[in-house]
């Protein structure tokens, strides 16, 4: 059947910030979305809250709002728009939701607006455990024995009939608390006895314990005619019990009979069509007990996920595009195969070549986390590697992680335990001495036991350490063929370290080490050399990488989409081209600090040059994103981001320049090596880049315009440090030299806090120097962006931060234009900000960060590349800097480019940062110089009050209207507390705040209600919060720990979800936002309304 | 494990490692793009004659189990990966991949470019060729290849099939079991010429009781079981070679409801009046899309053919085509318009391959029933 003619206009809804769980992925997909319905010619309207997205850009849709993703602004787009249909498939789980919170509002019967993709009915038989249950009974399906129990006795009986072990899991309580697996009675009575207590309904569910089990996934599409087609299966590294987003997984499935899979084919069929999922794609879950080959299903999402972004970029598969166009009535018979142009999409893909996913974490930034992986997913990013073998693509994915690692161990970065092998003499002897010390032994297979970041290197330390196969199966369920892999890495690694000094074997085994994926840094430190060495000796016998296309058919057919990743076989198949071409690349991973902007900045910059007629190559391994979409650039390559593989697909190619400073600091790290091998670096000079992150020429530059700096100093030693600090003064900021994101940053104000700081830093920044700085007390911070071609520049935007300085750039909500910093003020930051981008003949774009104190301008780092808020500034001024940056690197000038002076926006935009403590319970929520926040948020009105509302909304921490207010605060803040507390109170809310806070606020003569806090009886503070008895929390913390009452009264409001502000200033701005809202209601505009027509240029 | 090297007859040669056993073998070079079965691609007859080129890099992963198997032996003349699994993975393996070759005497070879393999054969078409550890010259290699015989006109059914008449009454394991039914059971003969085990398991299960008769029976042999239903199999090589089948068939059309895969399906179509050609490098896979042009509906199927019938020859008033394939648009099913017969080029029985096109057993049970 032909696509549907009777509806025009489709809503689709975007999946908003960037959360653990929700990342770049639905960028990816409600981009491909978004291109597909207009392809077929529907007119297409686009909620999203996240700026930082390719889908929010103005060439998308036709309108895109940048609005709060809440039933209200729904309902207010869907009222200006009147659009016919909805599709709400493409945002993730926040996409889903929120248009199941509609609909059962009624939004979309009142607006007559139909829901196409997934009907309610379907979502919600999906989405609820019961249900699902029922349905999955009704065809046949077996899952996971279970069992509700009200009582310790009814417990028993239902594990009794299960058969132990089980897990019980305690209803409706939140943070997972009150669950736990029990081996026997009497660890279920404990366990259960706590779990009632726990729970809110007084409700347990008794399981069969699966742990263990592999797990697999399958990818699948169906049509409306109810074909059927399965894009690509899954297995995973990890057995069941730690979640599918946490997992090492590999594509396709490794372990399964024909028979097994099609089973598992045919169950996923009958999900899709039992569910009803009619039209699109869906990912279906299954464990498998090893023993028996019982398959049990685990769960569906009637949806595009993260694992069908993987699936499409595993297979070539592009699964959101064609889901949209299977929601508008086509069928897979009628939609061509991209890749193969000639074959229909209702086919199978086949590969041959193994795919490998592995998470990113970032543990490190949040103290006290508990980082053992489990079934709430806590990464926050992900790389993809590809290799004709799984030994090949492990160790290729191994290296994408950009955590220093360049393979499966072996390179300089093992670390057993508290023990690091750093030369290749501790390595040897660590090889030789671990199989005796039986201790030693045992805790490495602990650790191998219980999944956490590294387990898949505990599982190469319990090899190392004599473990067999068999013993490491029976203690991790690893999975005995994916440990066979590993073994064979491992006894390549031993003839490796045994060829030192000989260099004749050295050249008979290196082919074969690099079909293993050995890195060129791995053999350098099995061998004694540098990699230089090993590179020029690999290139001399003349084992170069090949490239192999991704083209869904195994060879099969002619494939037409020109993506690419490297192995070491025969034949190449890259075939350059003669043209002019550029390569960009990309940031790898996301991780804190290191996310979507940067990915949007690399599409932008392939969309400009191809259009000026360049080749363009990406390069880039994280799955999830816009950039790795085979229909962005000219050619991908889907590779690891080391100077090894990129200098390789660079040799290869011979593009004329590499494009490196759009990609985050990633790329911007192997600027210099990159240079040294001979690599043009287009854009602003390596040289320029050294002297904002050199330390000392640094200094000299500012000096040199006469720009101040906070008084600083260096230390290696402990004693330096104090030493430096006494001679700056406290409190001062304390961070290890290059690192990004605030990583171990922190603010010491006295000596005994940067002794503590200096034990600790000496683990995150190893051998390197620590950097202590003048910490500017009660200083406002400002960001600016800025894009020069060398001799012009233009200040994008200077952003005044809310938070004031001492907390993370990343982590603050920043407002273009500045609310309160003085006009001359602004105007010598834009002249300073020139003046440096001058000086450093920046070609591209540049970040500068400053604090104002008391009138007074300090320059607090320079960034010789594209910043994180280079999309927000983009689609406030309505101006796609990183399309003009990267045009300038290729030569144009800004006076070509049209693009010369400022742009004082008539708007207010404000980006607020969005934050993972949800996911990690117990964890203090307060605001720091090391940045927590993985994504970000735009409120855009007519004046701040409301661009801050909005923009709180937009992050989940809508600000109530009414209700109870609580505030506490630490000392300093006390003075300007009372201002606050009495428009909370002028706005109608109760305030209410503990003795030191309340005895302020009376002397003030503010209405409070003094309460308890928690060490003082109760009701206490705490009990106020676990009734939902307040509606908003104003808490600034002091600095002195998660273990008192403020901390847990913090991190107690996340579990309840209550919208907890933490800084004095954030405080000011929520009674600005009320004050703007209380008598004018919020209103809706696009993107397209606010800047006209004049964004689509460029 | 020793040095081997597969040599094509137009001078491509590839060096690699043997497992399995050791020796020289020829045979048509052909690719296979499944992910899973590899087990019953060994074990498939219609396979004779041929070596087969694993796409997929790891293979061996799941080892070798009885329950998996389509015939009794592995009948490829070799078998090519680009790395063997070190270790076995599965519940209900038996023995490893290298085991099961060693035991009939097959030689496998891993350690080769399978994908410039693909891409050669994708251009150039099936070629003749031969795996060696005796001989390690590619070019005296080559050269063997050349003068190898070539498959084209030969009738490699008689090597395949099982001279003996049986009664088949094996069953699917009963946790791959599906479809089953509890009705009426139907007498059919099955010809085998060179029979998949899971087509008789699927016709038992589907509610027929199988004899299974060698496919150099005459119809006058076939037509004394009386059966209620005749089912002409999937068979190797050249189905112009096996003209006493085409003519068995002419002489059952009309008289008895008869469903045909594969080879079968050659057969009827050529003894309908239909003229068979030689794909450049057939359809080897578990994920070709074909439509039931009945229905409008896409099954994925599993195939195996290097031959079809040519669409443009079969006599219009009487055949339909009832099935095509997407990929290519070449011919996957036809019926007779006046006599209870049809056939599919594909195998709707699997294994390896999904379990789409079940249908088709049904519609042969209804066939026969109707006519019973």
């Amino acid at each position: 059947m032909p696509k549907r003619t009777d509806i025009k206009k489709i809503l689709i809804i975007g999946s908003g910030p960037i959360i653990i769980g929700q990342a770049c992925e639905f960028d990816y997909s409600g981009a491909q979305a978004v291109k597909a319905l207009k392809e077929e010619g529907y007119k297409v309207v686009l909620i999203n809250s996240n700026p930082a997205t390719i889908m929010t850009d103005p060439e998308l849709a036709d309108a895109t709002y940048i609005e709060p993703l809440t039933v209200e602004f729904l309902e207010k787009v869907i009222v200006k728009e009147k659009p016919d249909a909805v599709l709400p498939t493409m945002g993730g789980q926040t996409g889903l939701n929120l248009a199941v919170e509609a609909y059962e509002q009624g939004v979309f019967t009142r607006h007559n607006v139909e829901m196409i993709g997934a009907k309610y009915e379907a979502i919600k038989k999906a989405e609820n455990r019961e249900e699902f249950k029922r349905a999955m009974q009704k065809v046949g399906l077996d899952l996971p024995k279970s069992n509700f129990a009200y009582s310790v006795e009814e417990a028993e009986k239902v594990a009794e009939k299960i058969g132990y072990p089980v897990i019980v899991r305690a209803s409706f309580t939140l943070g997972g608390s009150g669950s736990g697996i029990c081996n026997n009675p009497e660890e279920l009575r404990a366990t259960a006895r706590m779990g009632l207590d726990y729970s809110m309904v007084h409700e347990i569910l008794i399981e069969e314990s699966i742990l263990g089990w592999k797990e697999f996934e399958l990818e699948v599409m169906r049509d409306h005619k109810d074909n059927f087609v399965v894009i690509c299966s899954i297995e995973n590294l990890d057995p069941m019990g730690v979640h599918t987003g946490d997992s090492i997984t590999v594509a396709p499935a490794q372990t399964l009979t024909d028979r097994e899979y099609q089973r598992m084919r045919d169950a996923a069929r009958k999900v899709m069509s039992e569910i009803g999922i009619e039209t699109g794609g869906s990912n279906v879950q299954f464990a498998v007990d090893p023993k028996t080959g019982r398959m049990v299903i685990i769960e569906m999402n009637p949806r595009v996920s993260r694992s069908s972004a993987l699936a499409s970029k595993a297979t070539g598969f592009p699964i959101a595009k064609f889901a949209a166009k299977l929601a508008v009535g086509l069928t897979l018979d009628e939609i061509p195969n991209d890749i193969t142009k000639h074959t229909p999409a209702s086919f199978e893909p086949t590969i041959d070549y193994c795919v490998v996913k592995i998470p990113r974490f970032a543990f490190e930034k949040f103290e006290g986390v508990d980082d053992r992986l489990t079934t709430q997913m806590k990464s926050v990013g992900e790389a993809m590697s590809i290799g004709r073998t799984f030994k090949e693509a492990l160790q290729k994915g191994l290296r994408s992680l950009e955590t220093k690692r360049f393979g499966l161990g072996g390179d300089g970065k093992d670390k057993v335990l508290d023990q690091a092998l750093e030369t290749r003499e501790e390595y040897l002897q660590f090889i030789k001495t671990v199989p005796h010390r039986k201790e030693f032994r045992e805790k490495i297979m602990a650790y191998a036991k219980t999944p956490r970041e590294d387990r898949i290197f505990y599982l190469k330390y319990a090899y190392l350490a004599g473990y067999t196969t068999e013993e490491i199966y029976r203690h991790t369920s690893v999975d005995p063929w994916f440990l066979a892999q590993l073994k064979q890495i491992i006894d390549m690694e031993q003839e490796l370290l045994q060829a030192k000094g000989n260099t004749q074997t050295q050249e008979t085994m290196m082919r074969k080490a690099k079909e293993y994926g050995f890195s060129d840094r791995q053999l350098a430190f099995y061998w004694g050399l540098r990699e230089g060495d090993v590179r020029k000796k690999r290139k001399k016998l003349g084992i170069k990488p090949v490239y192999k296309l991704v083209d869904t058919c195994a060879a099969e057919f002619k494939a037409y989409t020109p993506y690419f990743y490297s192995t070491y076989e025969e034949e190449d198949e890259a075939n350059p081209s003669k043209r002019k071409k550029v390569m960009i690349l990309g940031g790898g991973p996301n991780r804190i600090g290191q996310g979507i902007e940067f990915d949007y900045c690399c599409v932008h910059a392939v969309l400009a040059l191809k259009k000026m007629g360049y080749e363009t190559i990406m390069v880039n391994s994280n799955p999830e994103t816009v950039s790795t979409d085979y229909d962005t650039s000219d050619k991908l390559f889907f590779e690891p981001l080391t100077l090894e593989d990129v200098l390789n697909i660079y040799e290869n190619e011979k593009p004329l320049g590499v494009i490196l400073q759009l990609g985050g600091q990633t790329p911007l790290n192997l600027a210099k090596a990159l240079e040294a091998n001979g690599v043009r670096i287009l854009g602003t000079s390596v040289k320029a880049i050294d002297r904002a992150e050199d330390r000392d020429k640094f200094k000299r530059l500012l000096h040199k315009i006469q720009l101040s700096q906070p008084a600083n100093g260096i230390a290696t030693s402990l004693e330096e440090a104090c030493e430096v600090a006494k001679k700056i003064g406290y409190p001062v900021v304390v961070r290890p030299s290059y690192v990004l994101g605030g990583r171990a940053m922190e603010i010491a104000y006295d000596e005994s806090s940067l002794k503590k700081y200096m034990k600790k830093a000496v683990e995150a920044s190893g051998k390197h120097p620590v950097l202590i700085d003048k910490f500017l007390e009660d200083a406002t911070e400002m960001d600016v962006d800025l894009i020069s071609d060398g001799k012009t520049a233009v200040v994008g935007a200077v952003m005044e931060h809310i938070e004031e300085a001492g907390i993370h750039s990343g982590d603050s909500a920043s407002v273009i234009p500045p609310f309160s910093v003085a006009r001359e003020t602004v105007e010598e930051i834009i002249f300073k900000t020139k003046q440096i981008a001058k000086e450093l003949q920046v070609v591209g774009l540049m970040n500068v960060q400053y604090a104002i104190q008391k009138g007074q301008v300090y320059c607090l780092e320079v960034n010789p590349r594209a910043s994180r808020t280079v999309p927000f500034v983009s689609k406030t001024i309505g101006v796609p800097l990183a399309k003009l940056a990267a045009q300038l690197m290729v030569g144009k000038t800004l006076k070509d480019l049209k693009f010369t002076e400022e742009i004082s926006p008539k708007h207010v935009a404000v980006k607020e940062s969005v934050f993972p403590f949800v996911k990690f319970p117990g964890v203090d929520i307060i605001l720091s110089p090391e940045m927590k926040s993985t994504g970000e948020v735009m409120g855009i009105d007519k004046d701040f009050g409301k661009a801050f509302y909005k923009s709180q909304d937009a992050a989940m921490s809508r600000i109530p209207k009414k209700g109870t207010v609580f505030i506490s605060v630490k000392d300093s803040d006390k003075p300007k507390i009372p201002e606050i507390a009495r428009a909370f109170h002028r706005l109608g809310f109760k305030v209410v705040s503990t003795k030191g806070t309340a005895q302020v606020l009376r002397d003030y003569r503010v209405p409070v209600q003094e309460i308890l806090k928690i060490t003082e009886g109760s009701p206490n503070i705490a009990d106020w919060v676990r009734n939902k008895k307040m509606d908003l929390i104003i808490n600034t913390p002091s600095g002195k720990g998660p273990m008192l009452d403020e901390g847990k009264i913090r991190s107690l409001a996340v579990s309840f979800n209550i919208p907890c502000i933490t800084t004095v200033s954030a405080a000011r701005a929520a009674v600005r936002g009320l004050q703007a809202v209380r008598d004018d209601e919020l209103d809706v505009k696009s993107i397209h309304d606010y800047h006209g027509v004049k964004m689509l240029k460029g | 494990m020793s040095k081997a090297v597969l040599a094509l007859e137009d001078g491509v040669w590839f060096e690699g490692e043997s497992f399995g056993a050791d020796g020289e073998v020829f045979g048509e070079v052909v690719f296979n793009t499944g992910l899973t079965g590899y087990q019953e691609i060994l074990t498939d007859p219609s396979y004779k004659g041929q070596m087969v080129a694993m796409t997929y890099p790891h293979i061996g992963n799941y080892g070798i189990n009885h329950a998996d198997v389509e015939s009794s032996r592995p009948w490829v003349e070799g078998f090519i990966v680009k790395e063997l699994s070190p270790i076995v993975s599965n519940y209900r393996s038996e023995m490893t991949l290298e085991q099961y070759l060693k035991k009939h005497n097959i030689l496998g070879i891993q350690g080769i470019d399978t994908r410039k393999l693909v891409k050669h054969l994708r251009t150039v078409g099936a070629k003749k060729a031969v795996i060696s550890t005796r001989e390690l010259d590619p070019k005296k290699l080559v050269k063997k290849a050349k003068k190898s015989p070539s498959i084209v006109g030969v009738d490699l059914v008689k090597e395949v099939m099982n001279p003996k008449v049986y009664d088949f009454t094996e069953v699917m394991p009963a946790e791959f079991a599906w479809g089953d039914s509890q009705k009426k059971r139907y007498d059919v003969v099955a010809i085998d010429s060179g029979i998949k085990w899971n087509i008789l398991r699927k016709l038992n299960q589907h509610g027929f009781n199988v004899k299974v008769v060698p496919a150099s029976a005459t119809a006058s042999e076939i037509l004394k079981y009386k059966p209620h239903g005749v089912f002409l199999s999937n068979g190797p090589g050249d189905p112009s070679a096996v003209k006493y089948l085409v003519k068995t068939v002419k002489d059952l059309i009309g008289k008895v409801p008869m469903f045909g895969i594969c080879l079968g399906h050659q057969m009827i179509g050529q003894a309908l009046g239909g003229k068979t050609f030689k794909l450049k490098f057939g359809h080897h896979g578990n994920n070709h899309p074909v439509m039931d042009l009945k229905t409008r509906k896409i099954e994925i199927t599993s195939q195996n053919h290097n031959f079809v019938v040519d669409i443009n020859t079969l006599p219009k008033g009487e055949v339909e085509i009832t099935h095509i394939n997407l990929n290519d648009k070449t011919l996957e099913g036809l019926e007779h318009k006046k006599y209870p017969l049809f056939s599919v080029q594909y195998h709707p029985e699997n294994s390896p391959g999904p379990h789409d096109s079940d249908y088709l057993f049904s519609r042969f049970y209804e066939m026969v029933e109707k006519n019973a």
